[in-house]
């Protein structure tokens, strides 16, 4: 007859392991109950309740540094390397919900069902950076996208987010498909999905055909290039960050991308480290390709959704040159970098969700003329924002810079850095171009003071703190980086 | 042992900026006050270390080295000696007499202004006291921020070009220079297995005459764009053109100094081979710049605009004698830095009086301004002699001992360097003219008044420093020697060295031929 019932043995996971993403999961489902019994007036709650589980998780995670454990056979692996992306995400989403409470407010959108996707979301992030077997990262990028597609058409009555909603969607299954079918190679030459099994394969040369383990690999870098906004994929970029509500658009540019990253420099930087030779000039080319285009672009762009949307491709292609470098700098350069990056894109992108409006969302960059005059504060705020994503010291953005360049150079890649700081001088005219506006430019007629509320200032306040520590005193946030890495090598 | 006084003269500005970001933008007088004070106190604090400087020393004074960044070798380490003694001095002292001579120009935005100037006096001290290269490149990137906001806020009708030109310009040399240094860095870990940005260290290394080469042309670059060098120089006019008054005093007399200082610091020590054998291009590059810096300036219409194209010229002849590798040569080269900062800023603010008070620069708007305001033309008088270096005055002790020391080195750069003195008289001469002699054309120019109070006070200091520096120029000489000669003397004896190990290098490649040929028989 078989086994019964009650022959059912728990299998053996080990349930701390994942005791964040259980803690995000709980909340989300949580939320989603709860939200249809909530009044209209009460449904703030669903927000408060997002943050708490954010909190919640990102002390769980804190229980989890300094271990190099597997569960879920050998699919989960918790290490230095993923925690560190985890307090990436965790710290990024809780800015956006803090941030999020007062916009949809605002603009009269203020449903449960966001506050549970952005966990829902969060929970496929932290998925994509503890996953050592490519099922699970592509469960990962599945939890993570389809919450993000819905997520950017939140703003139902503005036919632009229905728009970006949609492109997101077609895109992203596209690209999505084309990952599956990269996994199909792998397995297909390696026998196993299971992270380990193929570097194993791979450097004993155990493989059932090198030219399927190349074309998986080609794959896989397309579905992960279309995830960090890479050129020749970038082309959703544009259109999705211009038509998501705000918030959304400083989620998608921050959280999703360090989490592409993630998945992206595990597989590469540890599964196919050994044919590093074949596939580094490929992405040699792809990060000149990303920075260059991203920054070109970007000075053609009179919004400045947009010309932030090109600034984060032109940031995807200096995280590239890291990946390009390749070794243990390579990496913990990477995971600094976007750190700060989630700093100083998110404290940005805050500036622009404060000048918008119900209904219109000022995004124009002739809207922040005077800004100056008008809210001292918020314009020198934005001013060190900009300043840190161009690369000016002592901020954040510069020791990003400064790191990836020095480990791309002691990989021997002078060229590419070369190319890096002359981008890196083009980003300067266009983030520029926004402070000589603020600043140099006379307010408009009818410029009114800018209500800040609570959550926006908290906001502020952690991106500011966060931009000027890494970029004055790094060296605690250094030495994690640092010590992130040496459990993968 | 550390010492604090360089930190203090580095930072003392920035608890200024603090103070002024907690005063109400509308007390524009306190704020005024506060910034003259904090910036004449750094000043005092200046003469601190200028009175308790060792003269006779080449070793970095006042030192301090402390750990910043260890995982990544980077430390705060900031030193004094013969060459950024003087360089601290002049932007201690030029920082309070802009401050003051901004009084009654700057009337807008009036917070924001000063908190810039005490944000940049700030990064400037820190670009001359830091030895590590690190440090050194944050404040050199960190002075162009407040700078920028002087010019594109207060500046001139085309200031936002003139500001986003003179950004882009600079930052391409540095961004350069920065990969430069991430080279030298590791190339330091390779041979000497530790991490560090020390220049002090890394000038120990010897590193192949290829590769010198290239980083020696990537430090240069960043350099001779800030000097400005002929053919980077075209950021200077409109840069200096559109700042307010106290910018161009400040970019002139002190911004200008960094990349001639850059030369001394970071080319000469570091890559003394690259530096000995590309003298006859930067020589040649310089005397352009002289000659053609002077004979565009004599074209001018605009006052300002001469003197820009006139700093074009006088740095010229500052590189020239930096590049005779000699220690007249060098001494004279320092000694007119710091001359030039003098009288060139003095003319800044001189045009920037006659401004205030007509609101154009056109030399056509002027013409017999001396029978309105005598005090006015004999401190406007001073100041030309000086920058044409008539001997009594700063200028000709600066130009008298650079040409002394490309003389000995090459005759024909000395002679052609020569030629810009003679031309700096006609345009410097001609112009003064043009405005203060003749009669009185304008009829606007009918009713101008003297110099008030606060603006002699602005200019007395410098027309001292002009004489002192002209007639008793030993003090400046004697403390400048030890180090420069110590300069000099390593820069040689690294350059033997690093040809040595070069051959060495070679050497063994050839070694390795002869043992084929041998294991072939």
């Amino acid at each position: 007859m078989g086994e019964s019932l009650m022959d059912w043995v728990m299998p053996n996971i080990n349930l701390e392991l994942i005791l964040p993403e259980i803690i995000l999961c709980v909340f989300a489902i949580l939320i989603l109950i709860l939200d249809p019994f909530l009044s209209k007036d009460k449904k703030i709650i669903s927000g408060h309740l997002s943050w708490i589980a954010l909190v919640l998780a990102f002390l769980a995670a804190l229980r989890l540094w300094d271990l190099q454990e597997t569960t879920f056979s050998q699919m989960f692996l918790v290490d230095n390397y993923a925690s560190f992306f985890k307090f990436i995400f965790l710290v990024g989403s809780f800015l956006i919900v803090c941030v999020s409470l007062s916009y949809l407010k605002r603009e009269e959108i203020l449903h449960g069902e966001y506050f549970s996707l952005i966990l829902f979301s969060t929970l496929g992030m932290m998925l994509l950076a503890s996953g050592f077997d490519l099922v699970v990262i592509f469960l990962g990028l599945e939890i993570m996208s389809i919450s993000l597609y819905v997520l950017t058409g939140f703003r139902r009555s503005d036919p632009k987010s229905n728009e970006a909603s949609l492109k997101y969607f077609l895109m992203g299954a596209f690209a999505t498909g084309f990952l599956l079918y990269g996994i199909v190679m792998i397995y297909g030459a390696v026998g196993s999905t299971n992270l380990e099994q193929i570097i194993r394969s791979i450097a004993l040369g155990e493989v059932g055909s090198s030219l399927m383990v190349w074309a998986g690999a080609g794959l896989l870098l397309v579905g992960f290039g279309f995830k960090i906004a890479s050129v020749p994929f970038h082309m959703w970029v544009p259109d999705v960050y211009q038509g998501a509500p705000t918030p959304i658009t400083a989620f998608i540019s921050a959280g999703p991308k360090a989490a592409g990253f993630a998945a992206l420099l595990r597989v590469f930087l540890f599964c196919f480290v050994t044919i590093k030779v074949d596939w580094t000039t490929i992405v040699w080319i792809m990060a000149v390709l990303t920075m260059t285009a991203g920054n070109i672009i970007a000075i053609a762009q009179s919004d400045i959704k947009r010309m932030l949307a090109y600034s984060s491709i032109a940031h995807a292609g200096y995280v590239l040159v890291a990946l390009v470098a390749g070794g243990e700098t390579g990496v913990s350069s990477a995971l600094f970098y976007l750190l700060a990056y989630t700093f100083m894109n998110i404290g940005a992108f805050t500036v622009v969700i404060l000048l918008g409006r119900k209904g219109e969302e000022n995004t124009g960059l002739d809207d922040y003329s005077g800004l100056g005059t008008r809210s001292p504060l918020l314009a020198i705020l934005m001013t060190v924002f900009m300043f840190s994503l161009a690369g000016f010291p002592p901020t954040a953005g510069f020791m990003g810079k400064f790191y990836v360049f020095s480990a791309a150079v002691k990989s021997g890649f002078v060229g590419l850095v070369i190319i890096g700081v002359l981008n890196s001088l083009i980003s300067v005219y266009y983030y520029l171009r926004v402070v000589v506006i603020m600043f140099m430019h006379p307010p408009k007629a009818e410029a009114q003071r800018i209500p800040v509320a609570f959550g926006a200032a908290l906001v502020l306040l952690i991106s500011i703190w966060g931009v000027l520590q890494m970029g004055i005193l790094p060296d605690s946030l250094l030495s994690l980086a640092q010590a992130s890495v040496s459990s993968i090598f | 042992m550390d010492s604090w006084i360089l930190t203090i003269l580095t930072f003392f500005p920035m608890l200024g900026v603090l103070i002024l970001l907690l005063v109400d933008r509308e007390r524009q007088g306190s704020i005024r006050s506060i910034a003259f004070v904090t910036s004449l106190l750094n000043a005092a604090f200046s003469l601190y270390v200028y009175f308790n400087f060792a003269a006779d020393s080449a070793a970095m004074q006042f030192s301090v080295n402390k750990s910043w960044i260890d995982s990544l070798g980077i430390s705060y380490h900031l030193g004094i000696d013969g060459i950024s003694l003087f360089l601290v001095l002049l932007t201690t002292f030029l920082t309070p007499l802009a401050i003051l001579s901004s009084w009654s120009a700057v009337t807008k935005k009036v917070k924001g202004y000063y908190i810039s100037m005490l944000f940049l006096e700030t990064g400037m001290i820190g670009v001359f006291v830091s030895l590590d290269l690190f440090l050194f490149y944050v404040f050199w990137e960190l002075m162009l921020v407040p700078m920028y906001f002087l010019i594109g806020i207060w500046g001139g009708p085309r200031r936002i070009y003139a500001t986003i030109k003179f950004v882009l310009f600079t930052m391409t040399g540095s961004l350069l220079m920065l990969v430069a240094i991430l080279v030298l860095y590791f190339m330091n870990h390779a041979f000497t297995g530790t991490y560090t940005f020390n220049l002090l260290e890394i000038a120990e290394l010897p590193i192949p005459l290829g590769a010198q080469f290239w980083l020696f042309f990537a430090f240069a670059l960043a350099f001779a764009i800030k000097v400005p060098m002929f053919p980077f120089h075209t950021w200077l006019p409109d840069a200096h053109v559109e700042a307010p008054t106290a910018g161009s005093v400040i970019l002139a007399g002190v911004l200008l100094k960094m990349g001639t200082y850059g030369f001394l610091r970071f080319c000469l020590p570091l890559f003394p081979n690259a530096f000995m054998d590309n003298v006859p291009l930067f020589s040649i590059l310089a005397i352009i710049g002289i000659i053609y810096g002077a004979i565009v300036s004599i074209r001018q219409v605009d006052i300002k605009s001469l003197v820009a194209f006139s700093s074009v010229s006088h740095l010229g002849f500052v590189m020239l004698g930096l590049f005779a590798l000699n220690l007249q040569g060098m001494e004279g080269g320092i000694l007119q830095m710091i001359n030039h900062g003098i009288s060139t800023g003095a003319l800044f603010l001189i045009v920037g009086m006659i401004y205030e008070r007509r609101h154009t620069r056109l030399i056509s708007d002027f013409g017999g301004v001396s029978k309105k305001m005598p005090v006015f033309a004999a401190f406007f008088m001073i100041v030309a002699l000086s920058s044409i270096g008539l001997p009594g005055t700063n200028g000709f002790v600066g130009e008298f001992t650079i040409l002394l020391g490309t003389f000995k080195s090459n005759v024909v750069y000395a002679v052609l360097g020569a030629v810009g003195i003679i031309l700096a008289a006609v345009y410097m001469l001609w112009m003064y003219q043009r405005v203060m002699f003749g009669k009185i054309t304008k009829p606007e120019n009918e009713n101008l008044k003297d110099l008030n109070l606060r603006e002699k006070l602005v200019l007395i200091p410098l027309i001292i420093a002009i004489f002192w520096i002209g007639i008793y120029p030993k003090p400046f000489f004697s403390r400048m020697e030890p180090s420069v000669k110590a300069l000099i003397e390593n820069a040689q004896t690294k350059y033997g060295e690093n040809q040595s190990f070069q051959e060495s290098l070679t050497l063994d490649s050839q070694q390795i031929e002869q043992m084929d040929e041998e294991s072939e028989d």
